[in-house]
C-alpha cells in the first residue's frame, strides 16, 4: 500500500510544485533559468569531479613537476593533454578546478547547514518561548555579529591546533572551515525566524495545537517551522554564495585547505603568485569559476525573493 | 634685526634637514619577531638585528672579518686564550658607556639556556675582565676560529637588561614577548624608534655611532609582505626601495622595469631535507613502535627519490645549483669529488620493500612558507616525489615564527621530516659538521640546529680535529673525511644552493653580501 501510494504522492507533489506560481515565475525569468542551469552544471561537475577529471589532483603520486605551469592549451607552448593549462606544481587546472568546487561547495554546503540549524533552531525557540530566553538568545546573537568569520575561523583553527597536538592541516581543515563558517552565519537565520514566529505563534492554529496538548518542541517543529521557512530559504541560497567565498578567503589566507588539497580559495591563492610573471591562467580560470558560481547563486536567491514576496505577485 | 635674521637662519637650517633626510623602506618575505638578538639564528633576523646590536667583530661587504666592539685581538697560548682590546669611547643607544662587563654579561646571556646561540662560545669558555676594556677569553681546548661567527654574536648592555628585567634570553618558543623582545639598546648605526611584529619596524640613525658613515640613510621603515606578488607589486610601484627575495618568476619583469632591477647572485645557503632518526617513534607518522628514519635504506630512498634537476628546472626556474654536500663548492676545496645520488624512484621503492615498507608508511613534514626562495613549492614537490615511492607526507607549510618556535631546540625538536637552510655563519665545513651533524647533548652547544639528532662518535672526533688542524691541505683532508661518512649514511638530503634575488628601486646603491645579509649601513639613496 505505502508502495503504491509513495510514487503518487510524489508525482503529485512535482505537478503541485509546476503548476505552482513560483515555477511559472521562474519560468518568466530567463535570468533565473540561466544562473539554475549554472549553478546545476556546476554542481553536477563537483559531485562527479571524480568522474570528469581527467587526472586526480589530490594523488601527489599523479602529479608531475616536469609538466609544471604549462599554458592552455590554445596558447603557444600549450599541452593537449591539459586543457586550461597546469599550475605550478603541475596539476591539470581543469581538475584542480573540478576537484575544488568539490571542496568549496561541500564547505559552503555543511557550512550553511550548520548555521541554519543553529540558527532555525535558537530562532524558534527565541520566538516562541520570549521573555528572558528571548533577551539572551538575541544579546548573544548580537555579540556574534561582532565577530567576522575570519576572526572566528582564526580563533578556532588555533585551539583545534594547541588541543590537538600535531593535528594534521588535511584532518582538520574542512571541519575547522565548516564549524567557522556555521558559527558566524547563524545569526541572520534566528533573527529571521524569530520575528516571523512571534507573529506565527498568536496565530490559531498554534493555540489549537496547544489546546490539544501537544508538547512546545513539537509545536516549534511541526507547526510553527513550516510556516516560517520561506525567508530561511532566500537566506540559505545567498548564504551558500557567501559561504563559498568566505570558504576561499580563509583558503587564501592560509587557515583553510592545504596546497596539497586545494579548494578554489586555495588555488586562488597559489596562482596570485604568478598572476604578474605571466602565467595568468593558475588564477584566472579558479576565480572565474568562483565568480560564476557566487554569482548565479546570488541571482537565484534574488530571484526567490522576489517570487516569495506577496507585494511583488 | 639680528633675531629675525637668527631665526631666519634657523628655519633655513631646519627645512634642510628635513629636505635631506633620506628614508629607505624595505620589505622582506618574512616578519621580524624577536629584537632580542639571541632569540632565533637566522641570516635575515641576524642581518636586520645587525644594524642595531654590533659583535666584537664583523664582517665587511666581502665577508672578510674586521674588528668592531673590539678594536684588536691576540691569540695566545697556541690558541687556548684570546685578549680582546675593546674599542673605547662606544655608548649603548641609551648613553651607557660600553665596557668589559658587558662583554661578560653577553657570553653569559648568549649561552643561557633558550638562547639560540649557545654554538657562538665553544663549552667551558671563561671570561676574564682584565680590566675596563680588555678580556680574556680562556678556552678548554685550542680553538683557531674562535671568533668567526662572533659578527652576529651581538653584545647587549648589562645595565640595560637588568634594569629592564630581561637578563635571561627570549626563546623562540616565547608565547609572551620579553622586554628585550621589543625593545633593543645596541650600540649600532640603527636604533629602533618603534616596532610592531608583523607589521612595521622603524629605525633612526644613530648620530653618535663611533664608526664613519658609510651610508646616507636617516631612517628604515621595515615592511613584512608575506606575498610574492604584492612585494614585487609595491618595489615596481616605488612604494618600497629594497625587497628580498624576488621571487624567481618575477625575475625577468623586474628587471625589464623602468624603477628596479635585481641584484642576483650565487647563495652559500644550502637547502635540503632532514628526518627525525633519534626518536624510537616518530612524533608524526603512522608507524608505531619503530622510526623508519633509523634504517639507513630508508634515508638512502629518500635521497635517491627526490628529482633535485626537476625542482631547479620547474620550482626554481634554473636558478639554483642542486647540491650533493651540506656546504656550498665554493667554501670546500673537494666539493668536486662527491656527486648527487642518481634519482631513481624504482629503486627507492626496492629499498623502502627491503626495509619493510613495500607500501610506504605516512610521516608529517615541516616546512617553512616564508623564508627560502619557493620553500613551500619545494616541499609540495618533494611530497609528490615522495608519493611516487609510496611515502604519504602531510605537509604543514607554515610561518617561519611557528615553524622555528616547533623545530628548533627550545620546542623540544618538535618534527619528524622537515625542510631547512643552513650557511655556515663560519663560511667554513667545521660549522656545517658540528651544528648540523654533531650529537646533541644536554648542555652542549653541539649539534644545537642537528633538528633530526643524526650522530657518529667517529664524525665528532673527526669535528674536533679539524677545529683544531692548522694546515690547510691536512684540515681539508679531514673534512672530506668527514663528510663521506654523512653523506654514506645519509644524514640528509641536500638538495640545492639557491641564488641570492634581491630587488632594488634604481636610486639605489646597495652592495650585495653573499650570505643574504641585507647590510643596509651600506646604502645609498638618490
Amino acid at each position: 500500500m505505502t508502495e503504491t501510494s509513495k510514487p503518487a504522492a510524489g508525482k503529485g507533489a512535482v505537478a503541485r510544485f509546476l503548476e505552482s506560481d513560483i515555477y511559472a515565475s521562474f519560468r518568466s525569468s530567463p535570468l533565473a533559468m540561466a544562473a539554475a542551469v549554472i549553478v546545476l552544471a556546476m554542481f553536477v561537475g563537483a559531485v562527479l569531479a571524480t568522474l570528469i577529471a581527467p587526472y586526480d589532483p589530490f594523488d601527489p603520486a599523479k602529479v608531475f613537476l616536469s609538466d609544471a605551469s604549462l599554458p592552455p592549451r590554445w596558447q603557444d607552448g600549450g599541452d593537449p593533454r591539459f586543457f586550461l593549462g597546469t599550475d605550478d606544481q603541475g596539476r591539470d587546472m581543469f581538475s584542480a578546478i573540478l576537484y575544488g568546487l568539490q571542496v568549496s561547495l561541500m564547505v559552503g554546503g555543511l557550512g550553511v547547514a550548520l548555521a541554519a540549524l543553529i540558527g532555525i533552531t535558537l530562532g524558534l525557540v527565541a520566538g516562541y518561548v520570549g521573555g528572558r530566553t528571548d533577551a539572551l538568545i538575541m544579546r548573544v546573537a548580537d555579540v556574534q555579529l561582532t565577530f567576522p568569520a575570519i576572526l572566528i575561523a582564526l580563533l578556532i583553527d588555533g585551539v583545534v591546533h594547541s588541543v590537538f597536538k600535531g593535528i594534521s592541516r588535511e584532518t582538520s581543515a574542512i571541519p575547522v572551515l565548516v564549524v567557522s563558517i556555521g558559527l558566524s552565519f547563524w545569526v541572520q537565520y534566528a533573527r529571521t525566524v524569530r520575528s516571523s514566529t512571534f507573529v506565527e505563534k498568536g496565530k490559531d492554529y498554534v493555540s489549537a495545537a496547544r489546546l490539544v496538548g501537544l508538547p512546545a518542541p513539537v509545536i516549534m517543529w511541526r507547526h510553527v517551522l513550516p510556516n516560517v521557512l520561506g525567508p530561511v530559504l532566500i537566506i540559505l541560497t545567498i548564504n551558500l554564495g557567501l559561504a563559498v567565498i568566505t570558504e576561499a578567503t580563509l583558503s587564501f589566507l592560509g587557515v583553510g585547505l592545504p596546497p596539497t588539497e586545494p579548494s578554489l580559495g586555495t588555488l586562488i591563492a597559489i596562482g596570485n603568485q604568478y598572476l604578474f610573471s605571466g602565467e595568468w591562467w593558475i588564477v584566472a580560470f579558479p576565480g572565474a569559476t568562483l565568480a560564476i558560481l557566487v554569482l548565479s547563486v546570488n541571482l537565484l536567491g534574488d530571484w526567490l525573493r522576489d517570487a516569495l514576496n506577496p507585494k511583488l505577485r | 634685526m639680528k633675531r629675525l635674521m637668527l631665526a631666519a637662519c634657523a628655519a633655513l637650517a631646519l627645512s634642510s634637514v628635513s629636505a635631506q633626510a633620506v628614508t629607505l623602506r624595505y620589505a622582506n618575505q618574512g616578519d621580524l619577531k624577536s629584537l632580542d638578538p639571541y632569540t632565533l639564528n637566522e641570516t635575515t633576523t641576524n642581518a636586520h638585528l645587525g644594524q642595531v646590536y654590533e659583535g666584537l667583530t664583523a664582517r665587511d661587504q666581502n665577508l672578510k672579518i674586521v674588528p668592531a666592539l673590539a678594536e684588536s685581538w691576540e691569540v695566545l697560548d697556541g690558541a687556548k686564550r684570546w685578549r680582546f682590546h675593546l674599542r673605547k669611547g662606544v655608548k649603548f643607544h641609551d648613553g651607557t658607556p660600553f665596557t668589559a662587563d658587558d662583554v661578560l654579561f653577553s657570553a653569559d646571556r648568549v649561552r643561557a639556556s633558550g638562547s639560540n646561540f649557545t654554538t657562538r662560545i665553544p663549552e667551558g669558555a671563561k671570561f676574564v675582565k682584565i680590566d675596563d676594556y680588555t678580556v680574556d677569553v680562556q678556552l678548554t681546548s685550542p680553538n683557531p676560529i674562535l671568533i668567526a661567527q662572533w659578527d652576529t654574536w651581538y653584545i647587549m648592555s648589562k645595565k640595560w637588561a637588568e634594569a629592564h628585567n630581561t637578563v635571561a634570553p627570549t626563546p623562540a618558543s616565547a608565547t609572551t614577548p620579553s622586554y628585550a623582545s621589543l625593545h633593543e639598546d645596541g650600540t649600532g648605526p640603527f636604533m629602533i624608534e618603534s616596532h610592531q611584529p608583523g607589521v612595521k619596524t622603524v629605525f633612526k640613525v644613530n648620530p653618535n655611532w663611533w664608526h664613519k658613515r658609510e651610508h646616507n640613510i636617516d631612517e628604515i621603515i621595515f615592511t613584512p609582505i608575506p606575498n610574492a606578488a604584492t612585494r614585487v607589486a609595491a618595489l615596481l610601484s616605488g612604494e618600497v626601495d629594497v625587497i628580498e627575495p624576488v621571487p624567481v618568476q618575477d625575475i625577468p619583469r623586474v628587471n625589464a622595469s623602468s624603477t628596479a632591477r635585481v641584484l642576483a647572485g650565487p647563495e652559500l645557503r644550502t637547502i635540503f631535507l632532514g628526518y627525525d632518526q633519534s626518536r624510537d617513534e616518530l612524533l608524526e607518522s603512522n608507524v608505531k613502535g619503530k622510526n623508519p628514519f633509523k634504517d639507513i635504506r630508508v634515508r638512502h630512498a629518500f635521497n635517491i627519490a627526490i628529482d633535485k634537476e626537476a625542482i631547479k628546472r620547474s620550482v626554481m626556474r634554473g636558478l639554483s645549483t642542486p647540491s650533493a654536500l651540506m656546504i656550498a663548492p665554493s667554501l670546500f676545496t673537494y666539493s668536486k669529488d662527491f656527486k648527487n645520488p642518481k634519482f631513481d624512484p624504482a629503486a627507492a621503492k626496492k629499498l623502502l620493500a627491503d626495509a619493510g615498507y613495500p607500501n610506504g608508511f605516512e610521516v608529517g613534514m615541516d616546512c617553512p612558507n616564508d623564508r627560502y626562495v619557493n620553500d613551500a613549492q619545494i616541499c609540495q614537490a618533494v611530497v609528490g616525489m615522495l608519493a611516487r615511492i609510496g611515502v604519504k607526507v602531510n605537509l604543514n607549510a607554515q610561518p617561519k615564527a611557528k615553524y622555528f618556535a616547533k623545530v628548533l631546540k627550545p620546542g623540544g625538536y618538535q618534527t619528524s621530516f622537515y625542510l631547512l637552510g643552513w650557511t655556515p655563519g663560519t663560511f667554513d665545513s667545521h660549522n656545517v659538521l658540528f651544528d648540523l651533524h654533531g650529537c646533541r647533548s644536554p648542555g652542549s652547544p653541539r649539534g644545537e640546529t642537528n633538528l633530526g639528532g643524526y650522530c657518529n662518535k667517529k664524525v665528532d672526533e673527526l669535528t674536533d680535529k679539524i677545529l683544531v688542524e692548522s694546515d690547510a691541505k691536512k684540515r681539508d683532508l679531514l673534512i672530506k673525511q668527514a663528510f663521506e661518512i654523512t653523506t654514506s649514511e645519509y644524514a640528509y638530503v641536500p638538495l640545492h644552493q639557491q641564488a641570492l634575488s634581491w630587488g632594488v628601486a634604481k636610486n639605489v646603491d646597495l652592495p650585495q653580501r653573499a650570505d643574504n645579509s641585507v647590510m643596509l649601513y651600506w646604502a645609498h639613496k638618490k
